[in-house]
């Protein structure tokens, strides 16, 4: 056991997979000697050498078709666009191509790949670095779209969408990359995807939330606990699909629930689980669901970050308030 | 004495960019062999199955175009006019070889293997025409215009990570080279110097628009310049050129000197597809008639029938012979189960999500009863 921040996490993870399958390849802009803008894939290409972990034209629609093309030749591709701010240019390999191909060819073939990418607000990045922009990945039949919140999760969640075989979208918060360390076995482990996590137990409302939201939470839940409510958190570490079976207990154990997500409203999957459990779980509520939010602007500008993202009080607020439905 | 000033000249920069990308022929319009250093080393046997191919892949038009005016085929994008380009093309590729066509490149699939009964139930929107044998090396035609181009470059890549000595071989039309993907696509495979071959076939037309409002390159094979990598312009009419130059790109590539692009000047004697598109209202009739003159067929025709390979009997039996396979595989297609949204939802994932599972049972209850 060591103690690992998010990024290590995700190199040891990535090093680990490299070593178990020959057929997994890492690619992208700048991935290779330089080890990644945020020295996510540091040292792999000295240890595995330029056949496996490789740099890239730049050029994110390329990279998308590479990593289909290399996948149709059995090989397991763990791409990276640099910042997910980019994914609209390779929007169509990933959604109209990767995740139709075992549905168009009847289970004929399958693209098995993870495309790694950072997102997230509070590291005041230039503009489209940060945009939350899983809705549009999650809304996309035939892909699963995975956020971890910390490192014991990440190095579990990449192990397990890298030996996955279709494909899948990982999403690294940036502002979660270096803020915390964890203890983090050595050895090779899965953490399921499509599983939910209770990561704090609680009884009166069920905060559900992913991504740099769930350590908001947690804080906002031990503020609350001081004041007598007792809070549950459910990180859903996969985002599409849902772990609907752990967020329906959670609600029917609680009766009040809060969706929280960095994402604008519009965006993000909240309003998704805001859906099921209105369909699956409305017997159980005593108080509307609330909801989190960001404003439905545009991402902000750097300074501006802290007043639009949504933060640990103004969970505490839309807590009380159901509460005190 | 005042000294010559040196200036940057604009114009002879652009006319050293437009450079000399003369069009591969080795057989004129007549069926004579014009370029006899060219001329690939056939057999008598090879000659007679090119003839034979091509009068298949009328025949197949024609046909195609007919049941489709019936309301037996769905989607067609017609091929009359390509055959050289299309089968020239594919004749010089191995079975080894992988294949990602676009939405008109159903001939080159069905040589590539892939059986006629599923070409139909592909262009009337049945998954099992889709269901791609293990060993057959090819994707189904590809809808999203470059988006071949970018894969080709993954694949081609893959290839050499394997060692293989085999390609990719790809196709778009002229329309397509202005995709940002066709760009990438011969781009990262020249920077990889991955085994692929890069086919545009050059039918003037992108449903109404005219090449020329593509682009302002006089040459659709000098894009290849913006890669690094060589290209080439081959008369698209010209079955033997096409074949000569494919051969000769394959070599290359499987050598280990990366990707080939290659322009055939064609031209589609019908509409962009049977989806309503009318010709008539932005082509010439003399444009038409000028390219018919080219026809493919009769050049082949007149050069086999000279060296007495080649005979109107013979001509016929190969009309019937297709005639009678068209046939049989619109019987077989018509004997594709219904398609179920069960099957569809098991074929999302390896393993259902919960709510995939749900829907799952939700349909098998609606369809068993």
């Amino acid at each position: 056991m060591a103690q690992l921040t998010m990024i290590q996490a995700i190199t040891d993870a990535l090093a680990i997979e490299l070593e178990n399958d020959p057929n997994v390849l890492i690619f992208g802009e700048d991935v290779g000697k330089n080890g990644g803008v945020f020295r996510a894939t540091q040292g792999l290409q000295e240890k595995f050498g330029e056949d496996r972990v490789f740099d890239t034209p730049l050029a994110e629609s390329g990279i998308g078709g590479l990593a289909f093309g290399l996948a149709l030749e059995g090989f397991r591709p763990v791409p990276e666009i640099q910042f997910f701010g980019f994914v609209f240019e390779v929007m169509d390999s990933i959604v109209a191509q990767a995740a139709r191909t075992r549905y168009r060819m009847a289970g004929t073939r399958n693209i098995p790949i993870v495309i790694r990418s950072p997102f997230g607000g509070g590291v005041h990045t230039p503009e489209l670095h940060s945009d939350n922009l899983e809705g549009l990945m999650a809304q996309s039949p035939g892909i699963k779209v995975v956020i971890p919140s910390n490192p014991y999760d990440a190095k579990g969640l990449l192990i397990s969408a890298i030996r996955d075989n279709d494909p899948v979208i990982f999403l690294e918060h940036m502002k979660l990359y270096r803020s915390f360390r964890e203890e983090v076995p050595a050895e090779a482990y899965t953490v399921p995807l499509g599983k939910a996590a209770i990561t704090k137990e609680g009884t009166d409302v069920s905060v559900i939330t992913y991504g740099a939201m769930v350590r908001e939470a947690i804080k906002a839940a031990e503020t609350l606990e001081k004041e007598g409510i007792s809070v549950e958190v459910v990180d859903l570490r996969t985002v599409s699909p849902l772990d609907i079976e752990t967020i329906i207990a959670s609600v029917e154990k609680t009766g009040r629930v809060v969706v929280v997500q960095e994402a604008q409203r519009q965006a993000g999957v909240g309003a998704m689980v805001m859906s099921e459990i209105a369909e699956r779980a409305v017997l159980s509520l005593e108080a509307p669901i609330g909801r989190v939010a960001a404003p439905d602007t545009i991402f902000p500008f750097g300074q501006a970050e802290t007043l639009w993202l949504p933060n640990a009080s103004d969970i505490e607020a839309k807590v009380r308030e159901t509460y005190n439905f | 004495m005042a000294t010559k000033k040196t200036t940057i000249d604009l114009d002879a920069l652009l006319s050293s960019t437009n450079t000399d990308f003369r069009m591969v022929q080795i057989m004129d319009e007549e069926g004579n062999i014009v370029n006899p250093d060219l001329m690939p080393d056939l057999s008598d046997e090879q000659l007679v199955q090119f003839m034979t191919d091509m009068v298949w892949s009328r025949i197949l038009h024609e046909r195609s175009t007919a049941l489709n005016r019936q309301g037996r085929l769905g989607f067609y994008a017609p091929t009359a006019g390509q055959e050289a380009s299309q089968l020239g093309s594919i004749a010089a590729i191995e079975k080894e070889d992988v294949l990602l066509p676009g939405y008109r490149d159903v001939p080159q699939l069905i040589k590539h293997g892939l059986p006629l009964a599923q070409a139909f139930l592909w262009s009337r929107g049945h998954v099992d025409g889709n269901k791609y044998a293990a060993d057959l090396q090819a994707l189904p035609p590809q809808i999203i215009i470059g988006a071949q181009y970018v894969q080709s470059a993954g694949v081609a890549l893959g290839l050499k990570k394997r060692n293989k000595k085999n390609v990719a071989i790809t196709y778009t039309g002229d329309g397509g080279t202005s995709q940002g993907d066709f760009y990438e696509g011969i781009n990262f495979a020249g920077a990889y110097k991955a085994p692929g071959i890069f086919v545009v076939q050059n039918n003037g037309w992108a449903i109404s628009t005219p090449r020329h409002v593509q682009t302002a390159a006089p040459t659709l094979a000098q894009k290849a310049v913006a890669a690094g990598i060589p290209g080439i312009q081959v008369d698209g009419m010209d079955f033997l050129a096409v074949y000569a130059v494919t051969k000769k790109a394959r070599e290359y590539a499987v050598a280990g000197n990366g990707p080939v692009l290659i322009e055939t000047i064609t031209y589609r004697f019908g509409p962009h597809t049977l989806s309503g598109d009318d010709p008539t209202r932005y082509r010439d009739t003399a444009e038409l008639e000028g390219w018919q003159a080219k026809d493919p067929l009769i050049r082949m025709r007149k050069y086999l029938t000279a060296k007495g390979l080649w005979s109107e009997e013979k001509e016929n039996e190969v009309i019937e012979a297709t005639k009678e396979e068209i046939k049989e595989a619109i019987k077989e297609a018509d004997q594709a189960p219904k398609q179920k949204v069960s099957d569809f939802l098991k074929s999302m994932f390896e393993e259902p999500t919960i709510t995939i599972a749900e829907q799952i049972k939700q349909f098998e209850a609606k369809e068993n009863k």
